[in-house]
């Protein structure tokens, strides 16, 4: 690889580690980082193809309050280097995938001592304050994130420095049945995500339109545009219908509730 | 009053700009508070000029805060609206300060999360991912695009509506709005979800249910085909009048299954790890475990 390659992956490694505690551009989702990757190192539509699969697993990851989810970042630029690195090119994604499941419990693990190290930052920065010194507190805030972005570009500036025959010789004594049963098991994973999703925003109230959605989606002629047509529709529908349906519902009860405003009324 | 400081436009890009790394000194003791400082720079600047007022200023800017990292900036906006007025000579303490900020950013929390990162980001995600799966990179492209364009709209537009709502804006949010937005992201959210656990989650059980010998004239019978492109014309033609390609019809599980309800085992297999979930189990864990069955019911043939 050439110097100016790994110079590049180690630059969208640091965007994708700082992105992993902001959380603002994406750079630190598979989608966006397994693209750049790819194309820094002259293996674009590996990178690409990595990126969508992973995406797939990863579409629920998300940071709640204080809890942190699998950490995206190192899953999606550790494992396209490890793809790149292998030159098994697009065949080589589903044994990268495998890779990636590890990394994101190590880059979690990562974040999590990065945020305890950023505790002393605060404090600097709470020393600055008392100064009135707003370059003291700017500083401090930037050598935080840094932090973040040097959690993703270490592990992956020594990755690079493994020898690709070092990758390849490990990819290759994979055996068939061990990468196939991987791939079949990523097909799976991807519920997790989902449910972690579910999860959060189920209620009575919302899950026939999970139904709805399931029974269309059988239908493949439909395109995921055509999908997000269809469920902006229903909920237009739904907020309208509710609305109406609460003011419509007699003056002197206004629950929101046209049946139970009959009943009460009966 | 002689003059009254206001803030321009410029320093309120300058805080939005600046609000886009909130969450970069993230920590477990205060957690967005190093970010929220960070971001607000611009205006004590501008609002106070001397030691004393710039260090306190600072000090009631580093105090606990966390809230989701876009629904943060109409919080900032009411924020920027409390010290002008402050600055301006009117009577807003510190706890006022610290009471909005507090009391905006947990419902607002509520807000930011399902519609940031359980309908926009899997619906957008979902899109770019198919698209990248075949190769196409237009895929990683709309995704980020389109990901940033909502972002920023939403973050500048919110906090300008918050500085010019100033303290009023808890009045007007919790006049339905609020709930409103959250309910018409979950009804999407969950169409869509319902449609990717359909499209997305791949099981298929391999093993074969039933092998039925078909009788003569109910498959395609290569050994009587005419020789060359002609053949081939003639297969393609008896397979779309529904001829079998093999003499024997072979069902698998998977075949029964998908007769029922299409997509009726990843449906099953989501409702599993969701109990799984709220059964306090680690979803790392149960990652590794499904990795675990895909390779052992592989290596037994049912997978």
């Amino acid at each position: 690889m050439s110097a100016i390659s790994i110079v590049l992956v180690i630059i969208v490694a640091f965007l994708a580690g700082m992105e992993g505690v902001l959380d603002e551009f994406q750079f630190h989702q598979p989608l966006v980082a397994c693209t750049l990757i790819g194309l820094v190192t002259g293996q674009l539509e590996a990178g690409i193809i990595l990126g969508g699969t992973l995406q797939m697993i990863a579409l629920g990851w998300a940071n709640i309050g204080a809890a942190v989810a699998p950490d995206a970042a190192l899953a999606s630029v550790a494992s396209a280097i490890i793809l790149v690195l292998g030159g098994q090119g697009t065949s080589g994604v589903s044994t990268a995938i495998a890779v990636a499941i590890p990394l994101a419990v190590a880059g979690l693990f990562l974040t999590m001592v990065v945020r305890t190290l950023s505790v002393a930052c605060v404090h600097r920065m709470d020393a600055a304050a008392e100064k009135a010194n707003f370059k003291g507190v700017e500083l401090w805030h930037i050598i935080a994130i840094a932090m973040q972005g040097l959690r993703i570009a270490i592990p992956a500036g020594a990755l690079l420095f493994i020898p690709a025959t070092t990758v390849q010789k490990f990819l290759t004594s994979m055996p068939a049945w061990l990468t196939d049963g991987m791939a079949i098991g990523g097909g799976m994973v991807v519920a997790v995500g989902y449910a972690m999703v579910i999860n959060m925003m189920a209620t009575k109230e919302v899950w026939p339109f999970f139904a709805i959605g399931f029974c269309v989606a059988a239908l493949s002629d439909l395109t995921l545009i055509a999908l997000g047509a269809i469920g902006v529709s229903l909920a237009l529908i739904y907020l309208t219908l509710s609305e109406s349906g609460g003011s419509s519902g007699g003056g002197g009860s206004n629950t929101g509730d046209p049946l139970g405003d009959i009943l009460n009324n009966y | 009053m002689a003059e009254k400081v206001t803030l321009s436009k410029k320093e309120r890009l300058s805080v939005a700009l600046r609000s886009t790394f909130l969450q970069g000194s993230w920590n477990y003791e205060r957690m967005q508070n190093g970010g929220w400082a960070f971001s607000i720079i611009p205006a004590i600047k501008k609002l106070y000029k001397t030691e004393e007022e710039r260090s306190a200023a600072l000090k009631r800017h580093l105090e606990f805060f966390n809230t989701h990292p876009y629904v943060a900036s109409p919080v900032i906006g009411v924020t920027l609206a409390l010290e002008e007025e402050r600055a301006n000579g009117a009577e807003v303490d510190d706890a006022a300060i610290q009471g909005v900020k507090v009391g905006m950013m947990g419902p607002l929390a509520g807000v930011g999360d399902p519609v940031f990162w359980f309908t926009v980001r899997p619906i957008l995600g979902a899109l770019g991912a198919s698209l990248a799966m075949t190769g196409n990179i237009l895929g990683p492209i709309l995704f980020f695009v389109l990901w940033n364009v909502i972002r920023w709209g939403f973050m500048w537009y919110t906090q300008e509506f918050g500085y010019k709502a100033g303290a009023k804006i808890t009045e007007d949010l919790s006049g339905g709005l609020l709930q409103k937005v959250t309910k018409g992201a979950s009804i999407l959210g969950m169409f869509i979800l319902g449609s990717l656990v359909q499209r997305w989650v791949s099981i298929s059980f391999q093993p074969v249910v039933s092998k039925v010998t078909l009788s003569e004239g109910a498959y395609i019978d290569w050994g009587k085909l005419p020789e060359g492109a002609k053949g081939i014309q003639q297969a393609f033609e008896q397979y779309a009048s529904g001829l079998s390609l093999t003499p024997t019809k072979i069902t698998t599980l998977q075949n029964n299954l998908d007769s029922l309800i299409p997509g009726l085992v990843p449906l099953l297999l989501t409702l599993f790890c969701m109990w799984l979930l709220k059964k306090n189990v680690s979803p790392i864990i149960i990652i590794i475990a499904l990795f675990l069955v895909g390779i052992g019911g592989h290596l037994i043939g049912l997978l």
